[in-house]
């Protein structure tokens, strides 16, 4: 390689004008901040008529003067939004400009939320609580998805592998003992797997179209079966019990994080477990490297003797299995019975989040939190705030999520060989 | 090893790729295999490698037959392939690519988490790369990288794993002639340490450098052997079945006015990085301007740029009269741009779309393609037969993907559809990249007769000889700047000095 220009001059060496984001990028997230800053500045600042907004955290109550904090949060995200415009954030201090942005919006919006009608106090632990709660099973929904659209499968099919588990949690629970449901729904899930790899891997059946048919197979089936047994007999057949609360020693007694994080039951912790072990595994090891391989190139992944379609299998069992554990959430995870589609559209909510969370665990984890804050929040307002319109209430969670997703979410790009069967000849 | 098909024959539909092929490769032998595109040369080294399952015959190693229901098995075997179109994971490393399917792990159980043992395969990758003289960015994306450096990667992931007997299937269609010269040492090198390698490539030069034995396809069969101390006529009119003129035959050029103007373009990639540096140049039409250069030095963005696919920094382009520098590729094409890009697979051509689609990508929408509301499939059809005729495009139905075509076919419909409407400037990267010496000349004697015709002409080739036969004028490109510009007839060793950046003033690095 002596006349060859080295590899180095090829790619590396060449003058860097600017290292940071594209500027069209950059520009979009400033608008997002800066359209968060004027919400609370001009909106939120002319709807707040002054008096003391109450935050509580873990009984103890913070007082804010609202109208103050209004507008120092506005000012303070359009400061962001113009350093972001004019010099842009580094790769590093990016996700935490657009984290602290998002915080303090919220500061604002609860000032704006505890000063209306009934002057009530906000629970911010409390919503912090029933936001993990609700996000539990979309966490294990979405990596669900994750395992099996990394790989190459799409699974549309979340809903129905969780509502199966949910049955079969409740069925087995009750059959037998509470924590055995957990077997119950896994099982469930990894059936509805089975069918989805079936279809999708050997009979190349469109994986949308197919995802759909599970869901509808899956509620039609749970349902009939409810019916035919479980409805008449609920004392022997629907009365799983729930879970119990462990509570983690030591950890659990840290104020606001321990009742967070380490008051709850199995699945909770299970859930941790796996998003750790899926992530870790899916950028760290053998199996990962395989799994996004054949999820980008499969003919590539062929060639160098990787085994393709068992490994789709494999995947997409495995993770219809963690969906099915999702399902058990909402059985024997907290009401302790099963009810007709009681998994109520958790599994798109899922869907989204592995798309908003680009296919990576970790994203899709902070898209799910996102999400159960979302509903949460909803839930919480609908209770505190009767003067306001009940619509502008049940959008504004929305629109604070997806201004943030906007702002924190690049360019979203699938596994290249997503829903694409892979057929030898 | 010993490697011997026996009545290899694979059909797809009504197509017979191989049709009953028998082949021995010995051990320390270079085995290369020459036949024009489509012949069915891929096809058979794809079943060598338990890629394709044959409809009939047999492969026997050492004389014992085996079957391979998978590459996998054909790697146990001892069989290595380096894949004419690129088996790289775009979004992994260059050593992600390399070590996969055979991963280096460590720490707790190995064998059942295989936590990677990243460290450990970099360095082998770095190992490897220094004793092969293959020199590859380890760290970099796959998709960040010039074609020829992933050629490089391709290559040293056959290298890795120790194969017995190598297949290479036009490894050399990308590289630099610099770079071919040393993979024909390490072909050399591993022969003599006892490797059987099968060595597919359209460039006679190589064959007869490095070749012992020569086995020539013709649509399916085996039509003969040759020795290697055959010359290029021979081999040509034996592959191709008639006599073959090798140069390229064309009068003086006739400039007329100027059709492209480039004035002090500037160019950056995503990350900001520098790759078209204050570039200027004219092209008149009816003259050939080639702008050469060893890949990535800034040939393919400029062109991209010239088709408002690239947007420009900095600087001006005009084509016929118009500013052209913020334009759409729509509007450039509609005045009379016809653009050959060099990957064919990613920007020539939509491979799932049949042939007969692909050859009116441009004109889909205009008569007489289109109706008011529909497309006239009937036209579409007509027009697609017929440059299929012209081309000599070999498919069984233009109404088959362009992915089920081989390689020089795929590239023949790119060139068809771009040289199918009236044309004032033609852009062609690498237009005979991959294609049979026949083709070769067919679409030599095209791009000097839209010459001819009055169009400009700008070739983009790292092929110094396509260069020095085809251009009238040559801006050599160096780190994105052009750092010469020569007439034809400049002798090949002064352009090869430019293209390493050696100015005939400096006689050093310019940089
Ligand atoms: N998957 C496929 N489906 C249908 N036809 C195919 C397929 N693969 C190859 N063919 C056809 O088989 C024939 C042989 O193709 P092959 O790729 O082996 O040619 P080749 O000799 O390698 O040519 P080139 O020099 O252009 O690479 C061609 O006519 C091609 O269209
Ligand atoms: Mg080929």
């Amino acid at each position: 390689m002596s006349t060859t220009a080295p590899v180095e001059d090829l790619t590396v060496d060449h003058e860097v004008v600017d290292t940071t984001l594209s500027s069209r990028s950059r520009i979009l997230r400033a608008i997002a901040y800066a359209v968060l800053g004027l919400i609370s500045l001009v909106w939120l600042g002319t709807a707040v008529d002054g008096g003391t907004a109450h935050l509580v955290f873990d009984g103890h109550t913070v007082g804010l003067p609202a109208k103050a904090t209004v507008i120092v949060v506005g000012i303070v995200i359009l400061a962001i939004a113009a350093w972001q415009g004019v010099r842009g954030f580094g790769r590093r201090a990016t996700p935490w400009a657009a984290g602290i942005a998002f915080l303090l919006f919220m500061v604002a919006f609860f000032s704006w939320v505890s000063t209306q009608g009934t002057n009530p106090a906000i629970d911010v632990v409390g919503l912090l609580q029933n936001s993990i709660a609700l996000s539990v099973p979309l966490i294990l929904g979405a990596l669900a998805g994750v395992m099996c659209e990394r790989s190459g499968v799409i699974n549309v099919a979340i809903e129905g592998q969780m509502l199966a588990g949910a049955w079969a949690a409740a069925l087995v629970g009750s059959v037998a003992v509470t924590w055995v449901g957990l077997f119950g729904a896994l099982a469930a899930g990894a059936f509805m797997g089975v069918l989805l790899a079936l279809f999708s891997i050997r009979y190349l059946v469109n994986q949308v179209v197919l995802g759909v048919v599970l869901n509808v197979l899956a509620a039609g089936l749970t349902g009939f079966l409810f019916d035919a047994f479980m409805a008449n007999d609920s004392e022997k057949f629907n009365q799983p019990g729930v879970l119990g609360e462990i509570d983690i020693p030591l950890l659990h007694s840290i104020p606001i994080i321990g009742p967070l994080f380490f008051e709850a039951n199995i699945v909770v912790y299970l859930t941790y477990i796996l998003i750790f072990g899926v992530d870790v595994a899916l950028f760290r090891t053998r199996w990962g490297l395989r799994t996004r391989a054949i999820g980008e190139h499969p003919k590539a992944a062929d060639t160098v003797g990787i085994k393709v379609l068992a490994l789709r299998y494999r995947n997409v069992l495995i993770g219809s299995a963690i969906a099915g554990l999702g399902g058990a959430y909402f059985t024997i995870g907290s009401v302790g019975g099963f009810a007709k589609g009681i998994t109520s559209g958790n599994g798109f909510i899922a869907l989204a989040a592995v798309i908003f969370g680009r296919w990576s665990p970790r994203g899709a984890t902070a898209a799910a939190l996102l999400f159960g804050f979302a509903i949460a929040l909803q839930n919480n307002l609908s209770i505190n705030t009767h003067a306001i319109p009940s619509y502008l209430l049940a959008m504004l969670p929305y629109v604070a999520t997806i201004i943030a997703v906007a702002g924190l979410v690049g360019k979203v790009r699938a596994p290249a060989a997503d829903g694409e069967p892979y057929v030898k000849q | 090893m010993k490697l011997e098909l026996r009545g290899i024959t694979k059909r797809f539909g009504s197509l017979t790729a191989n049709d009953h092929i028998d082949l021995v490769v010995e051990p320390g032998e270079i085995h290369a295999l020459l036949g024009e595109n489509g012949a069915g040369k891929s096809t058979l080294m794809n079943v060598l490698y338990g890629l394709y399952q044959p409809d009939e015959g047999e492969i026997l190693i050492d004389d014992v037959p085996v079957t391979f229901a998978g590459p996998g098995d054909a790697m146990a075997a001892g069989i290595g392939m380096v894949h004419q179109h690129f088996m790289l994971i775009p979004v992994f490393t260059v050593a992600e690519n390399i070590e996969l399917g055979h991963e280096r792990v460590h720490g707790i159980l190995p064998r059942i988490i295989g936590r990677l043992d990243r460290r450990r395969a970099r360095r082998e990758v770095q190992e490897i790369s220094e004793r092969y003289g293959l020199a590859v960015p380890v760290d970099a994306l796959v998709q960040d990288l010039p074609v020829g450096v992933q050629q490089r990667v391709e290559i040293l992931k056959a290298l890795v794993r120790d194969a017995k007997v190598l297949i290479l299937d036009e490894p050399t269609a990308v590289l630099t002639p610099q770079e071919t010269d040393d993979l024909m040492k390490i072909m050399v090198a591993l022969k003599e340490s006892g490797t059987a390698i099968v060595f597919i490539t359209h460039k006679l030069r190589e064959v007869r450098a490095v070749a012992d034995k020569i086995t020539v396809i013709r649509r399916g069969k085996v039509v003969g052997t040759a020795s290697p101390d055959s010359t290029p006529a021979e081999l040509a009119s034996l592959m191709v079945g008639r006599p073959v003129k090798l140069n390229v035959d064309k009068e003086p050029a006739q400039p007329g006015g100027a059709v492209v103007e480039v004035e002090g373009v500037r160019i950056l990639d995503d990350g900001g990085a520098v790759t078209v540096d204050d570039v200027s140049f004219t092209v008149r039409g009816g003259e050939i301007y080639a702008l050469a250069g060893v890949q990535g030095n800034g040939q393919t963005e400029i062109t991209e740029a010239l088709v408002g696919l690239e947007s420009v920094d900095a600087g001006r382009i005009s084509v016929a009269g118009a500013d052209v520098t913020r334009m759409s590729t729509d509007h450039i094409l509609g005045l009379g741009v016809g653009y050959v890009p060099e990957d064919r697979l990613h920007d020539g051509l939509v491979s799932s779309f049949s042939v007969a689609e692909n050859m009116v990508l441009d004109l889909y929408d205009q008569a007489p393609f289109s109706g008011r509301l529909n497309l006239d499939l009937k036209h579409i059809a007509a027009h697609a037969e017929q440059k299929v005729e012209e081309f000599d495009v070999r498919t069984s139905s233009i109404g088959h993907a362009a992915s089920t075509l081989s390689g020089g076919n795929q590239q023949k419909v790119v060139l068809a559809r771009e040289m199918s409407r009236p044309l004032k400037l033609l852009i062609v990267a690498q237009p005979t990249r991959g294609l049979d010496v026949g083709s070769m000349e067919f679409v030599h004697k095209r791009i000097v007769a839209e010459r001819d015709n009055g169009a400009a002409v700008i070739l983009v080739s790292s092929e110094l000889d396509e260069v020095l036969g085809l251009a009238d004028r040559i801006g050599v490109m160096y780190r994105g700047k052009i750092i010469g510009e020569v007439p034809a007839g400049t002798d090949a060793e002064e352009i090869g000095m430019l293209m390493a950046g050696q100015t005939a003033e400096n006689g050093e690095t310019a940089s």
